[in-house]
């Protein structure tokens, strides 16, 4: 029973924990590159990795937080245009190759032993070297405050100031997306998605506007990067191609080219996780599976939740089967 | 979370720049979290890849002042019962001669621990002496180009060959899938890591004859690859998915292959045959024999595959679904047998050159496969998608960039540099060097 | 047909005896000059491999007419409409290394201005709009949606603007009205919210058609308006065809059917074997002896005119080797 009301307990508390909002924002951003606009981003950690990079570097190199998160969103519509030129104008599965190629490359860079002074090379960079600007900034004082079942610091790390900022920008984040998605803007995407050279022979430049979503989607990957190393450390190899797997499960879990379908995604893929490891490690007797077994089942039970929903539910939770993302026939 | 500083062990300690992002915990230690309670943990190696034992850290902090010793498996863990900055430091005295603390370590390290969570943190040991003063001098690695040789060269060019060899016979199968279905297999690496992996069960577990176990091993991946395309694949192209849809699915089951693999045998590397490999050396290049063999093996099997698309009806076959199923179909070739066949082959050769590479390599891990995936795609774009022969060449020429890289960059660089090429010919031939232009669309 | 959509059945209207006398003094020759071109074409040659696809040394299209491009499967007719509209790109393309000589480069002239190599987005934007002999209705977005996506100078389709809807929502109020006018016209206003995907093939062709409309067109170009159109409905096509000739616009389509050749064009263009072999007057280019022997291959002792020709197995026949040809291509 313990062991239950423990899992519960660990459900909850990442049910609003930093990292899992950084999931959604991620999520968010790939949703506007795959969900809307059919682009086939497997390098989604890699604009994390980049604006998490650009942020902690700038931010030792002294620069204020403000700039830092402006070099950290620049850094990554750089990126989006380098993977985008010579692919855009090439068929979708090209996209993905480079996508997941560059990202491996960002991450054995940042990890390399060469750059050690700048990213600190394997051990990446301690949370506390970059993270008191935005300590700083917190209003929400000191001392620990219960809310509702959950108790935390007010401003520490993984505190309220953390959780409260954190997911306050996937809200807003969230309405950007309703926002844009509702006008004309986000009408030349779902066309694009459908049939390029429809939306091409009625004179928009198709180019263009997947262009602008790979940036745009990419520079919302950078914000998730920020989000997710505020609370922890930079470390290259947390945002490695497993994490750009994870954040397709989280998306299509929840529902492509939805606008809360990330969202829902990102709660979702972390309880079902803590759920399955919690359950396995509560009724399965330890010397047929022990404790890190239970883990790495949870592990095996994700990337066949991914490979059911694809199947059986590609909308997603939310998705609507009629407005379906990809090429569902 | 608990992925994040999994990673931390799993991605850190090895030599291998390419290890990926997600072994859980590696820890058997009996530190558990709990909400009340968080880990701070590590493993630590010695130069040569064994467990580092007896290694004793210092972690103050938050009302704690202990000393952790690292156990038989060079795992160290410590509980901690509030969370806050912790403190360790490494006595270096506990080091074995011969070897250093990596000057890139920061020791003392502060980490930053949390309940319900384990938070590592690397020390990396390098080969290095330490002088009476306790100044340090720290063996320079080997495969931080030390010069370029005319030696170094011919070395690292029959290593290329070696690895395009091996890397040709895996990326001819992902390329066939993807002509004959136009899926990007994403389980393809996993199919890689099986072959080594049985490989090591039926040689090193079970006590085969390693020839026999090949053939076992070649011949189960084979039958994964009859059952998958039975079960999964022609059931979920009947129901009309889409590409898009089955490569998704494909990351799936990648995913719970690899955690499979770690469930069965942890983040440990196996090597498939231990004994201590005889050299050959041929001029200035020095290679295993294992190595010699395992690359006439792979050409003879490579030569095969080739005389059978070429030669054969069935071969034949498989071309003409390759450059237009609709039209194979209309011609009376039977579509979803050919794709059955490929299936099988596919996964043998994937299996084969898993296993050859289990015996060349230093081993064989849950990621081998993973590692090799993103250079059999950069193969296959390079050679031109869907095309064999594309496949081949393009294997041939990322193995030789990979092991090149190696005389001037460090380790770490060599699968950038093959990445980067794959994004400079996708910008001026787009179609791959053997492709079609019409196929890029 | 109801009584609103005009008839091809009917006497010939004022503005088709119009367009029919602008051409005819013109003599019905391959490559001839006609008083009005809109569009022009030198040294258009398009191969794939060992094939040449499409050779056309130089054709003009006559200004406010209706003109076919007919020719037997594989006749290139298909890829030479893709050579116009930007879609593909002709082997003959000037280049700046290596290209063909001077005066033997393909060059094309629309409306008073060079349109050779730029490609099918500004193609479309110059007035030249077409649609496709495979649908593309964007099936996962509304009939209304579609239509909106075709109009022109839409402030919305810009990201930043996009943002705040009251920039872009008069805009959208007017393009939403002209749209509701065209589906009324077509017939397909009362599906207007319906899933484009949900229409039958025949109305996705109408849609098509008015979606392209949506942006003034100069020139409208039809590739197999009336292919898998069910008799009925291709009566009212073809009334729509007729209605846009008489309102000034410029029609060329790519069309099998003879019968409806006959009909509806003014003047009529044949292609075989990727040339230009005849020319001329409908009725005048069906006696041609040169057009008998290219166009009529197998069927030869068949009256060109007659619907039956296009029995279910020819249809299905044709069918097949379209497909194969799109494969290729």
């Amino acid at each position: 029973m313990d062991q239950l009301l423990g899992t519960l307990n660990a459900i909850l508390n990442s049910a609003i924990s930093p990292q899992t909002a950084a999931l959604a924002i991620a999520a968010i951003g790939l949703n506007i590159h795959f969900g809307y606009t059919g682009l086939l981003n497997f390098g989604q950690a890699g604009f994390m990795l980049i604006g998490a990079y650009a942020f902690a570097i700038s931010i030792i190199g002294g620069l204020p937080i403000i700039l830092a998160v402006i070099i950290a969103l620049v850094a990554a519509l750089i990126f989006a245009l380098i993977l985008g030129i010579p692919t855009l104008k090439l068929r979708g599965d090209y996209l993905a190759i480079v996508t997941l190629s560059a990202a491996e490359v960002v991450r054995i860079v940042g990890r390399s032993s060469l750059l050690t002074n700048v990213t600190g090379g394997s051990n990446g960079i301690t949370g506390n070297e970059y993270r008191s600007p935005f300590t700083d900034l917190s209003f929400f004082g000191d001392g620990r405050v219960d809310f509702g079942p959950w108790n935390y610091d007010a401003t520490g790390s993984n505190g309220w100031w953390f959780i409260a900022t954190a997911w306050f920008v996937v809200a807003l984040l969230c309405l950007f997306v309703w926002a844009i998605m509702r006008s004309p803007w986000g009408r030349v995407l779902r066309g694009i998605r459908e049939d390029e050279d429809a939306v091409r022979s009625l004179g928009k430049n198709v180019y263009s506007y997947k262009m602008q979503a790979l940036i745009l989607g990419g520079v919302i990957g950078a914000i998730a990067g920020i989000v997710y190393i505020l609370p922890a450390s930079l470390q290259a190899d947390s945002m490695g191609r497993s994490m750009t797997y994870f954040i397709f499960t989280a998306l299509l879990l929840g529902g492509a080219a939805t606008v809360f379908g990330p969202v829902l995604g990102a709660i979702v893929f972390f309880a079902i996780r803590l759920f399955v490891q919690g359950i396995a490690g509560q009724f399965v007797p330890g010397n047929i599976m022990n404790g890190q077994q239970t883990e790495q089942f949870a592990w095996i039970v994700i990337g066949i939740t991914l490979m059911l929903v694809v199947i059986f539910r590609p909308q997603g939770i939310l998705g609507n089967k009629k407005e379906l993302s990809f090429d569902v026939k | 979370m608990l992925i994040i500083t999994g990673v931390l062990m799993a991605g850190s300690l090895g030599a291998s720049p390419a290890q990926a992002a997600t072994a859980p915990p590696l820890t058997a230690a009996p530190c558990a979290t709990d909400p009340a309670t968080g880990c701070l943990q590590g493993t630590i190696k010695l130069p040569n890849g064994d467990p580092a034992v007896g290694i004793k850290l210092e972690i103050a902090g938050a009302g704690l002042d202990t000393v952790a010793v690292t156990g038989d498996d060079g795992k160290w863990s410590q509980a901690i019962t509030a969370a806050g900055a912790y403190t360790i430091n490494l006595d270096t005295s506990s080091i074995p001669d011969g070897a250093v603390l990596d000057s890139a370590t920061k020791n003392p390290a502060t980490v930053n621990g949390a309940l319900n969570k384990n938070t590592g943190y690397v020390f990396k040991i390098v080969g290095g002496t330490t002088a009476a003063d306790g100044t340090t001098t720290q063996t320079p690695t080997t495969d931080a180009g030390t010069g370029v040789t005319f030696e170094r060269f011919l070395q690292q060019l029959v290593s290329g060959i070696r690895l395009g060899l091996l890397l040709a016979l895996a990326a001819v199968g992902l390329s066939l899938i993807f002509g004959t279905t136009g899926l990007s297999n994403f389980a393809h690496g996993e199919q890689v890591t099986l072959g080594g992996l049985l490989a090591y069960l039926f040689a090193n577990v079970l006590g085969l004859n390693l020839i026999l176990a090949a053939v076992i091993s070649v011949a189960i991946c084979a039958a994964t690859g009859y059952f998958q395309d039975a079960l999964i694949w022609k059931p979920l192209r009947r129901r009309g998915l889409g590409t898009t849809q089955l490569m998704i699915v494909t990351i799936g089951l990648s995913i719970a292959l690899q955690y499979a693999f770690q469930y069965f045998l942890g983040a440990s590397t196996v090597r498939i045959d231990q004994a201590n490999p005889v050299t050959v050396a041929l001029g200035p290049v020095t290679l295993s024999a294992q190595s010699l063999i395992s690359m006439g093996i792979a050409v003879v099997i490579i030569a095969l595959v080739g005389f059978v698309l070429v030669k054969t009806r069935i071969g034949r076959a498989t071309r003409a679904v390759s450059d237009n199923p609709s039209l194979a179909a209309a011609s009376g070739i039977d579509v979803d047998r050919i794709i059955r066949l490929v299936w099988t082959s596919a996964t043998a050769l994937a299996g084969l050159s898993g296993v050859l590479l289990g015996l060349v390599l230093n081993g064989v891990n849950w990621q081998t496969g993973l590692q090799l995936l993103l250079l059999m795609f950069a193969a296959i774009t390079l050679g031109g998608l869907g095309t064999a022969f594309g496949a081949l060449a393009g294997a041939m020429i990322i193995g030789l960039v990979v092991e090149l890289t190696n005389l001037v960059l460090p380790g770490d660089f060599k699968y950038a540099t093959a990445l980067v090429i794959l994004i400079l010919v996708l910008l001026f031939r787009p179609q791959g060097i053997f492709g079609r232009r019409e196929r890029i669309g | 047909m109801s009584s609103d959509v005009p008839t091809t059945t009917g006497t010939m209207t004022a503005a088709g005896a119009a367009a029919k006398a602008s051409v005819a003094g013109v003599a019905p020759s391959p490559g001839v000059s006609k008083p009005d071109p809109i569009l022009t074409v030198d040294h258009v040659t398009r191969r794939f491999g060992g094939m040449t696809a499409v050779d056309v040394g130089h054709l003009e299209v006559q200004r406010g007419i209706i003109t076919a491009l007919i020719g037997p499967n594989g006749a290139g007719k298909t890829t030479f409409f893709n050579l116009i509209t930007g879609f593909d790109k002709p082997s003959s393309a000037p280049k700046m290394i290596g290209g063909p000589k001077a005066g033997e480069a393909a060059k094309s002239t629309f409306n008073g201005t060079d349109v050779g190599s730029i490609g099918a987005t500004k193609a479309a934007k110059k007035g030249m709009v077409r649609t496709f002999q495979l649908t593309k209705a964007l099936s996962k977005l509304t009939v209304l949606e579609n239509m909106r996506l075709g109009a022109k100078d839409q402030p919305g389709e810009n990201l930043f603007v996009s943002i705040f809807k009251p920039l872009w929502a008069k805009r959208e109020a007017e393009i939403t009205e002209k749209a509701e006018e065209l589906l009324a016209r077509f017939k397909l206003l009362e599906k207007k919210d319906d899933m484009a995907g949900s229409l039958s093939g025949g109305q996705k062709k109408l849609l098509e058609m008015a979606r392209a409309l949506m942006s003034d067109p100069v020139m409208i170009m039809l590739d197999e308006p009336m292919a898998g159109v069910n008799p009925a409905l291709t009566q009212s096509l073809l009334g729509h065809i007729q209605a846009l000739r008489d309102e000034g616009m410029t029609v060329l389509f790519v069309e099998h059917d003879m019968h409806m050749v006959r009909h509806i064009s003014d003047w009529v263009i044949v292609m075989a074997e990727g040339k230009v072999v005849a020319e001329g007057p409908s009725g005048t280019v069906m006696d041609d002896p040169a057009v008998i022997d290219a166009y009529l291959g197998a069927h030869h002792n068949t009256d060109l005119g007659d619907d039956s020709l296009l029995t279910d197995e020819v249809a299905e026949e044709l069918a097949a080797e379209v497909t194969a040809e799109e494969g290729k291509a």
